[in-house]
């Protein structure tokens, strides 16, 4: 790696820094109903909204009257999100004319972004309205990530309350969490965005004249639309000659932003954040990449304030950093080591100041290689998904990174609200664990871990692994599932363990060569996302009520204190070795293997 | 259970329109006043047509003209209605080919040059649509572009140079050559070939 590009992770990770303390703070106020004076002028509209819904913004709910909240609200955006993309041909807003998406694609794209997934089988750009985009998917970009965000604010109540049985009112949550803080970093980040390139209109897609005639093979099709084969199965094409180029447009600015702010990660046009018309400037992609940082990042600061220790939320951040700075490593290391297989056939790789070399495939020349490993690092240890480089072409242990990132269980910044809870589901099970060392009960910031706790936690836990392995295991023995792979060998097989990784951590990304537009794709991996999103928020939640009642014991001497460097590696050391001992034989079947081949072929 | 819904349905669509509606007409509406430009798509107009845009690249292929990145969008290179990348892994046989038939048409079209192949001109880009290639990249096609245009080698080096957009603020991302300026810029210069 050279100066340059460790100064620009330096950078990137100090203005993060600069930044969690005031954001955290300023949201810690915002969910204690302390709105600082800038923002007092929303509050009668606010009021306003409570009334118009029938909410007492003052009568908190039990957890489980909040969970019941979620689920309503989740699954009127499943009926929504799938309505709108089946009728998108009747509605306005669709300049290119798209006709109605099928069913098992609208299902899929339907709980892919209730569930802040964001998963994408379909191309955005030939197959979304605006409307779509816009009304369907952006909202849900801001309701899931709303919603993570109620869910995490419980579960600190959970530890900050002691002998209540309230842990706040989801609508006011969510309402706060939208209004106060998604909605103004978008608008500021859209207009940011668009300044540097990121197109924002409701044009039609112009045609132009491009400089030079392009020649291609056309496959040829049939009446139905299916594509010609002769006789040995080869699809038969024409010489066709083009000097036309169709650009796509749309409201894209201010998608992209609530995208990365929300750790969304569902792009407007089938490349995601690797399309020039999402990310065409380096620092657009720079602050795409704070963006998706930030929030996880500073609720971890919000968390501190409202527990009344900002150390333990710092405690908790330093952890995350401490385990995205070793990915990171491991990413960057193979993507500029590059493709063995390229040297031989007279290709330089060398990184110097007129190239930035390395495994290039799949990888953008604005970003290079050290934005695009950062940037491929950071969107799977946060639940974002969003890609700025196509990670089936990184190298085994390039690709390698991202896959064990999602498979952690997105908990190193983690997407918007589930990293935080997911982390701290992790800090419980860490005091559990040195409980059962010392042989004293365990406890976390003044509340006993008792075994409903443990059950809820481990519940958490052991789900994701469940989809992931019994998914990829039924996907690899079934022809509809291995007829997707595009890549032969370990390949193909790490190519459907990351999509079943992807969708049950709520992540997205993906191996994109799978063809995952299918029915069994749609079907298998919209029920993992829905059980992934669902069946965690579920006894995170319950702990939370559990946690709420509990009565707070003061501090002793037999007190683990959990704000120390020993807690954070202890903390460090769980998340590892759990995640180690549940995936470590199915990353040994797919990208270890294809190490091992590449590098032994060379 | 209307008194249990109505929270939920009242919320959704109240929020729906505040952040799928108004949100997106906000941004819009404000993007079109202070950066039309921008927002519309970044287009060069060349005799008041546009020919292209500054993000969005297009095929070279003949070689008076400096070459993009490879494009594996489909049917056709570069087409904008289908960005994508080949999603090809590193150990794949196809991709190894694929390097290998680029190189050898490189060779081809400039058999004097021997130096290696810098690698972003003989890998797929991540959006198909890349606009740019590395200095290196460029810079290797120099000895070409003069020869088929029958321009001095200074002269095509010189536009190279200016061509090149160093990191942005000296920082961030790499430096990279725009290749539809770059080949608009030779066309001033001499008649396209």
């Amino acid at each position: 790696m050279t100066l340059n590009g460790l100064f620009q992770i330096v950078l990137l990770l100090g203005v993060l820094f600069l930044l969690v303390k005031p954001l955290g703070g300023y949201m810690a106020r915002i969910y204690e109903g302390n709105l600082p004076s800038f923002m007092r002028w929303l509050s009668p509209l606010e009021h306003l909204f409570y009334r118009m819904c029938g909410v007492n913004p003052g009568q908190e709910m039990r957890w489980t009257s909040y969970s019941l909240g979620i689920l309503w609200f989740s699954l009127l955006g499943v009926l929504t999100v799938y309505a709108l993309q089946r009728l998108q041909g009747f509605l306005p807003l669709n300049p290119q004319g798209l006709a109605a998406v099928t069913p098992d694609s609208s299902f899929d794209t339907a709980l892919s972004f209730v569930t802040n997934t964001n998963w994408q089988g379909y191309a955005g750009e030939s197959t979304l309205s605006y409307l779509t985009q816009m009304f369907a998917l952006a909202v849900q970009n801001f309701f899931s990530a709303a919603t993570g965000m109620a869910v995490v604010v419980a579960l600190i109540r959970g530890f900050a309350r002691h002998s209540v049985e309230t842990i706040g009112n989801f609508w006011v949550d969510m309402t706060r969490s939208t209004l106060y803080i998604l909605l103004p970093l978008s608008l500021v980040l859209a207009l940011v965005l668009v300044s540097q390139g990121v197109v924002q209109n409701f044009s039609p897609y112009p045609v132009i004249q491009t400089v030079e005639t392009t020649s291609y093979d056309n496959p040829s099709l049939d009446a139905a639309g299916n594509p010609v084969k002769d006789a040995a199965g080869n699809p038969v094409t024409v010489k066709t000659t083009t000097q036309e180029q169709t650009l796509p447009m749309g409201p894209v600015a201010s998608q992209e932003a609530i995208k990365e702010l929300g750790t969304n990660g569902g792009g407007f046009f089938n490349a995601n954040s690797a399309h020039p018309y999402e990310n065409p400037t380096p620092l657009t992609n720079f602050l795409e990449m704070l963006a998706i940082l930030l929030i996880p990042a500073a609720l971890c600061i919000t968390f501190g304030t409202m527990v009344g220790d900002i150390r333990q939320g710092w405690t908790l951040l330093a952890t995350m950093t401490l385990v995205f700075v070793i990915m990171l490593a491991v990413a960057e290391y193979a993507e500029t080591s590059g493709n063995p297989a390229f040297t031989s056939l007279g290709v330089n790789q060398q990184v110097s100041s007129l190239q930035s070399g390395g495994n290039m495939e799949g990888k953008e020349t604005r970003f290079g290689i050290v934005n695009s490993a950062l940037f491929a690092t950071l969107t799977t240890t946060t639940s974002c998904g969003a890609v700025n480089a196509m990670h089936d072409s990184f190298t085994p242990l390039g690709g390698l990174v991202p896959l064990a990132n999602i498979q952690l269980g997105e908990v190193i910044f983690g997407g918007v609200g589930s990293g935080l809870y997911g982390m701290l589901i992790y800090a419980v099970i860490a005091v559990f664990i040195a409980g059962l060392m010392i042989g004293r009960t365990p406890e976390y910031l003044g509340k006993k871990i008792e075994a409903f706790d443990i059950k809820m936690a481990s519940l958490t836990i052991l789900i994701p692994p469940l989809l992931i392995l019994v998914g990829t295991a039924a996907a690899v023995m079934m022809e509809a599932g291995k007829s997707g792979v595009a890549n032969p060998g370990a390949h193909g097989f790490s190519e459907i363990l990351y999509a079943f990784s992807s969708a049950a951590g709520n992540n997205g990304s993906a191996f994109a060569g799978l063809s995952a537009n299918t029915p069994f794709y749609n079907l298998a991996l919209g029920l993992v996302m829905f059980f992934g999103r669902f069946w965690l928020i579920l006894p995170v939640l319950a702990l939370a009520g559990s946690l709420a009642g509990k009565k707070r014991i003061p501090v002793g001497a037999g007190t683990l204190p959990t704000h120390t460097p020993l807690f954070v590696l202890l903390l460090m050391g769980t998340v590892l070795l759990v995640g180690a001992l549940t995936f470590v034989p199915s990353l040994g079947l797919g990208p270890i293997v294809e190490h091992l081949t590449m590098v032994g072929a060379h | 259970m209307w008194k249990e819904l109505r929270p939920a349905v009242v919320s959704f669509l109240v929020l729906s329109v505040i952040t799928g509606l108004l949100y997106p007409g906000l941004v819009t509406g404000l993007a079109q006043a202070l950066f039309p430009g921008q927002a519309s798509g970044s287009l060069i107009f060349k005799k008041g047509r546009p020919v292209g845009s500054e993000w969005i690249g297009q095929s070279f292929a003949k070689p008076g003209y400096f070459w993009g990145r490879p494009s594996a969008t489909g049917p056709m290179p570069y087409n904008g209605l289908a960005s994508s990348g080949s999603n090809l892994g590193p150990t794949n046989p196809a991709l190894i080919d694929a390097v290998k038939a680029r190189v050898q048409a490189l060779r081809a079209t400039d058999p004097g040059n021997t130096r290696p192949v810098p690698v972003d001109l003989v890998t797929a880009s991540a959006s198909g649509l890349d606009p740019q290639i590395s200095p290196a990249a460029a810079d290797y096609q120099i000895a070409r572009v003069a020869r088929v245009r029958g321009l001095k080698t200074d002269q095509v080096q010189a536009l190279v140079t200016q061509s090149i957009e160093g990191r942005q603020f000296g920082v961030l991302g790499e430096a990279r050559v725009n290749v539809l300026k770059l080949n608009l810029a030779l066309d001033e210069l001499t008649h396209a070939p």
